[in-house]
């Protein structure tokens, strides 16, 4: 499975309160959720999102709240991928769970620029920017967790 | 090569007689928790999962907490989808209005939560529990979804930082001022993935509510739980909370930690953290000017327990709440709220110009109850204090303990007492 898209580049310790706002978690539609994704650092990035595109962050993306309406919303507006430096613990869980592209590659959360095309390929975990020419390897997920990635998130993992 | 306290646990819930940092595994669970935020997202991943029925009625905990009493007509939609699910599914612990608090305060208060447990919780703050001695971690709504059918989840297991506590604290010092002062240390993501256990001498200083404190902003460093051994404290506060049997796990003698900090209660000050991380912290006497703020939160899962209510009406008591700043106090439940009734502390508030609302997280998370706007700062007892999370995104919130924000609600400013 492949991912190709251009990059929003985000800092460390991005929150999961600025990812989707809590003045938003009443609201139980998807879309309507997603019409707010990370309004609160980047009120742009809702307009100019097109399906595919790919997150790049620093360290600990998705620290805060347990809120799987985080992920879910990324999901939702049409990203790919999420690639940083660390993630945060629960948002990780989520992200497997829900089934959310994420992988953990510190070089390429360096180097990786905001508008730069980017293609991932989640079976060698092998992360090209194509605008430089740069390659980048992510750490592989473990079999466990990749299985459940395979199967679409928990539910399937549980189903089957 | 031994296991640590965590380690042990998840062994056991596992059904293993030893497991190692970075295992795979996957564990009974003994309490699976949800609110009125992520469990409606839950019920709705159920619908997906073949097993359409939960693995135990009286092992799940539904709460409403958060938008509760229901602050808006979507908050009162989800609270009926979670009301209606509890009473189709006969969940035996669903508390609603009347019957509520927050979360972290009412699972142990209600004796739900007990040494030697493991708990998933679909809330960050389900780390509090291990200031009994249970293992408990936040997740998202499909763990917490999975976990309701089938009464498991699976985990990785952790490595753990030792963090060996010294010394008797001063008098003005709690258990915020400790959890603080180790996420200045080590940082947003210092404990992340890990264990953080806590140990030492010092911790026979610590009262329950300190623990609970401590434990609770573990997810605050990045942590998966925080865990405190189980002394005679906390043995006398679960028999006093619930009858349910317990189980002391203690780390082996040669358990293997990634870190070891030794820290001295005895040298600690009050200490606040600066927008818009936890890990930005200062003692009140490294505040060089004079922090003006409009508004004071006392309570949370963190800090609204009787004792947090205690030490701000002792600090309070007699004196007027300063002329430009709102102190809101929320007593994080039903008893707690009694209690600090009972011992006229809701009238030192009320005297003083505070005013004390039923429990609710409510502005903790920018819900209601005390939204901030544009350029305004509140000093709060609460956890996070992250761009917006209070209300506007240029307001400001500096965390603190309840004798700093009763202090400050007093002089107006940032001070301690």
């Amino acid at each position: 499975m492949k991912a190709k898209g251009s990059v929003f580049k985000y800092g460390d310790n991005v929150d999961t309160d600025v990812i989707i706002p809590a003045r938003y978690l009443a609201i139980q539609d998807k879309k309507e959720l997603a019409s707010h994704t990370m309004e609160d650092i980047d009120k742009d990035f809702v307009s100019k999102v097109k399906a595919g595109d790919i997150m790049v962050a620093g360290k600990n993306f998705g620290c805060g709240s347990s809120r799987e309406h985080a992920p879910m919303v990324i999901k939702e507006s049409g990203v790919s991928c999420v690639i940083a430096e660390t993630f945060a613990r629960i948002f990780f869980r989520n992200a497997i769970n829900i089934g959310l592209p994420i992988l953990e590659c510190p070089s390429a959360a360096e180097a990786i620029k905001a508008g730069d095309e980017v293609e991932v390929d989640f079976d060698t975990g092998n992360i090209t920017d194509i605008t430089t020419g740069e390659t980048f390897k992510a750490q592989p997920f473990p079999e466990f967790m990749q299985k459940i990635i395979n199967m679409n998130g928990l539910v399937g993992y549980i189903n089957s | 090569m031994g296991m640590t306290m965590t380690q042990k646990i998840l062994a056991d819930h596992a059904g293993l007689e030893k497991v190692e940092a970075g295992q795979l595994i996957e564990a009974k669970l003994d309490l699976v928790l949800g609110n009125d935020i992520t469990t409606p997202v839950a019920i709705n991943v159920m619908e997906g999962i073949n097993k359409k029925t939960v693995f135990d009625k009286d092992k799940i905990a539904l709460v409403m907490d958060h938008f509760i009493p229901n602050k808006d007509i979507k908050s009162a939609e989800n609270c009926k989808i979670c009301r209606e699910f509890a009473a189709s599914h006969e969940i035996s612990n669903y508390f609603d209005v009347g019957k509520m608090g927050i979360e972290h305060a009412l699972l142990p208060e209600s004796g739900l939560t007990v040494a030697g447990d493991c708990i998933i919780g679909a809330d960050s703050h389900t780390c509090t529990y291990g200031a009994l001695g249970a293992f408990s971690t936040g997740v998202g709504s499909t763990d917490m979804a999975a976990g309701m059918a089938t009464g498991k989840a699976w985990f990785k297991v952790p490595s753990a930082i030792k963090f060996v506590l010294t010394g008797k604290p001063g008098k003005w010092i709690s258990g915020k001022d400790v959890i603080l002062h180790i996420i200045g240390k080590i940082g947003v993501d210092g404990a992340l993935y890990r264990s953080m256990e806590f140990t030492g001498d010092g911790i026979q200083y610590l009262n329950m509510d300190d623990r609970f404190t401590i434990a609770n902003m573990a997810i605050e460093a990045g942590g998966k739980n925080g865990i405190f051994p189980v002394d005679d404290l906390a043995i006398e506060y679960m028999k006093a909370h619930g009858s349910r049997p317990y189980k002391v796990y203690e780390a082996d003698e040669d358990a293997v930690y990634d870190e070891e900090y030794v820290i001295d209660l005895s040298e600690l000050k009050p200490t606040v953290s600066f927008p818009h991380l936890p890990e930005n912290t200062k003692t009140v006497d490294e505040i060089g000017e004079k922090i003006q703020v409009q508004q004071a939160v006392i309570g949370s899962c963190t800090n609204g327990r009787i004792s947090d209510l205690r030490i701000a009406a002792e600090i309070i008591r007699g004196k007027k709440i300063a002329d430009n700043v709102r102190c809101i106090v929320i007593p994080a439940t039903q008893k707690i709220y009694l209690k600090a009734l009972e011992e006229g502390l809701i009238k030192d508030f009320i005297e003083a110009g505070a005013i004390v609302s039923t429990p609710t997280c409510g502005p903790c998370l920018g819900g209601y109850m005390g939204i901030l706007a544009a350029g305004e700062r509140c000093v709060s007892t609460t956890n996070r204090n992250f761009v917006g999370r209070m209300g506007h995104i240029e307001s400001e919130i500096y965390l603190a303990s309840p004798a700093v924000a009763a202090a400050s609600a007093v002089a107006g400013y940032i001070t301690a007492p």
